[in-house]
């Protein structure tokens, strides 16, 4: 415990924290004693709310639709890493109307909410007579806002590599599309890895709102469960400790290649906090 | 176009309702979040463990998914309240974890040197954090708060399928009823949310402005 907030405590100080502890810790107890008799008197543990969860038939549904959240998030990240490669390349091409346009449409994208470039897919689309499954209504919304955001991560990564590697690429005569291509981009993608895994968490958390156009995902089959037998409560601690174990797993990977690039001396991922966003 | 006109004022109700979750929402997360934050860097090892456990489990759950919790599970446990106070709490429970990683990373940005100067003239862990680590903080993190609460703002139209009459909410009813304005009712909605991003971005610079340290 160093932190240079306060001083090492000496026995004064340490008998201050360890009341501070005392109190902050039957505090914290108090609070969870208090939701667990809620839950407790509102009969939320009751084994007819949990029982469904051993059956198998409901837990081979939950898989697939695990699968399917799973597949939107997968099929969503490829689209937007390619338009968010295409975007980043945009908005540092050399021609103005090209930049213009891929920083419009960069920022008009990171400018609306998730939900309603889902909504645009799920009812535009059809009115222009593209009729598809929901699946891929969900994809394009998401493949848009975050081809946006990817684009912006991958353009600090391309901005990060190294001036003498596209002055090389240059003089051995490649072309502007071939350096992009061949140099930058590969670089680019291996310097901000961490932050495309982290992005992935984001990604695989908003595929949740598939729910509200009705594709058979995590939650919506959680809902399912819970019209059937009320557990509303029990299927939320379920499905959220799914999110949450493979969102940990993701967030762990991110951590682990961040650290990896360290020890390897690469250029650590630019502090993507003002990128990120808590969406 | 004209089922837009027609229905201006009902739109424009919806994004008062945008407006209010996101100014609610946002201002009890800022205070939510930053006594996270306090709690991460505080001396206390249970309030500690307690802030990094809710931060953790709160990123890490999609954010439709706490809605769901509020709006159907929380009258489950006997407590009733609006379905606009339920997506307020859903909103603000979510944020404030990403304010308080926000203001944590703020708080690690100051300068170690300030922060030995007010112990040393003798300012106890809540004076040093009250008087010199909160204000710089608060200063160098206005960026990417911008960023956290445009992304609250967008993150209300959630609230389409929880019962709030919010801007997207009423772009789902209007839509239903004039399936034929599908594309101008889109584009209105589009921009509405469009003016209170922009808004919330150049209020939050021109707050950088206003009290950005002279270095």
């Amino acid at each position: 415990m160093t932190s240079i907030l306060y001083d090492i405590p000496g026995p004064r100080a340490r008998r201050r924290t360890l009341i501070g502890s005392i109190i902050g810790g039957v505090l914290i107890a108090a609070v969870i004693t208090l939701i667990v008799v809620r839950l407790e008197d509102s009969g939320q543990f009751r084994s007819e709310f949990w029982e469904p969860f051993t059956d198998s038939g409901i837990q081979r549904g939950l898989l697939r639709a695990l699968g399917a959240t799973l597949k939107a998030a997968g099929i969503a990240m490829v689209f937007a890493l390619l338009l968010g490669s295409l975007l980043a390349v945009g908005r540092l091409s050399e021609r103005a109307p090209m930049r213009w346009l891929a920083t419009g449409v960069i920022e008009f994208f990171r400018a609306m909410p998730l939900v309603l470039l889902i909504f645009f897919a799920r009812f535009g689309l059809p009115e222009l007579g593209v009729d598809v499954d929901v699946l891929w209504y969900l994809v394009i919304g998401l493949s848009l806002y975050n081809g946006a955001v990817l684009a912006e991560i991958l353009r600090a990564g391309i901005q990060s590599v190294a001036r003498g590697q596209s002055e090389a690429a240059y003089a051995i005569g490649l072309r502007k599309s071939q350096v992009m291509r061949i140099v930058l981009l590969p670089q680019a993608i291996r310097t901000m890895l961490p932050t495309l895994v982290s992005q992935l968490v984001v990604l695989n958390k908003d595929t949740a709102l598939g729910y509200i156009i009705a594709y058979p995902e995590l939650l919506r089959r959680g809902k399912l469960i819970a019209d059937n037998f009320g557990n509303i409560i029990p299927m939320a601690i379920v499905v959220g400790s799914v999110y949450i174990l493979i969102n940990l797993g993701l967030s762990t990977l991110a951590s682990y290649l961040e650290g990896r690039q360290r020890r390897r001396g690469l250029p650590a991922p630019i502090d993507d906090i003002g990128l990120k966003e808590a969406a | 176009m004209d089922v837009v006109i027609d229905n201006l004022d009902t739109i424009l109700g919806g994004f008062r309702n945008t407006l209010m979750l996101t100014l609610i929402a946002g201002g009890i997360s800022l205070v939510l979040g930053t006594l996270l934050a306090v709690f991460r860097v505080g001396p206390i090892p249970p309030l500690r463990w307690a802030g990094t456990a809710y931060v953790t489990l709160i990123r890490n759950t999609p954010l439709t998914l706490i809605f769901f919790f509020t709006t159907f599970g929380l009258p489950k446990l006997d407590f009733s309240m609006s379905f606009f106070t339920r997506a307020v709490v859903a909103l603000a429970a979510y944020t404030s974890a990403f304010v308080c990683e926000v203001v944590r990373s703020g708080i690690n940005a100051v300068a170690p040197g300030e922060i030995e100067a007010s112990r040393s003239v003798g300012l106890n862990f809540p004076q040093t954090l009250r008087t010199v680590v909160l204000p710089q903080a608060f200063r160098s993190v206005i960026p990417p708060l911008n960023s956290t609460m445009t992304a609250l703002a967008k993150n209300t139209a959630i609230a389409v399928a929880f019962s709030v009459f919010e801007a997207t909410a009423i772009l789902r009813r209007l839509q239903n009823e004039f399936a034929s304005a599908t594309f101008p009712l889109l584009i209105s909605t589009a921009i509405g949310y469009l003016v209170i991003t922009l808004t919330i971005s150049g209020a939050f610079n021109l707050i950088e402005r206003r009290v950005a340290i002279r270095r």
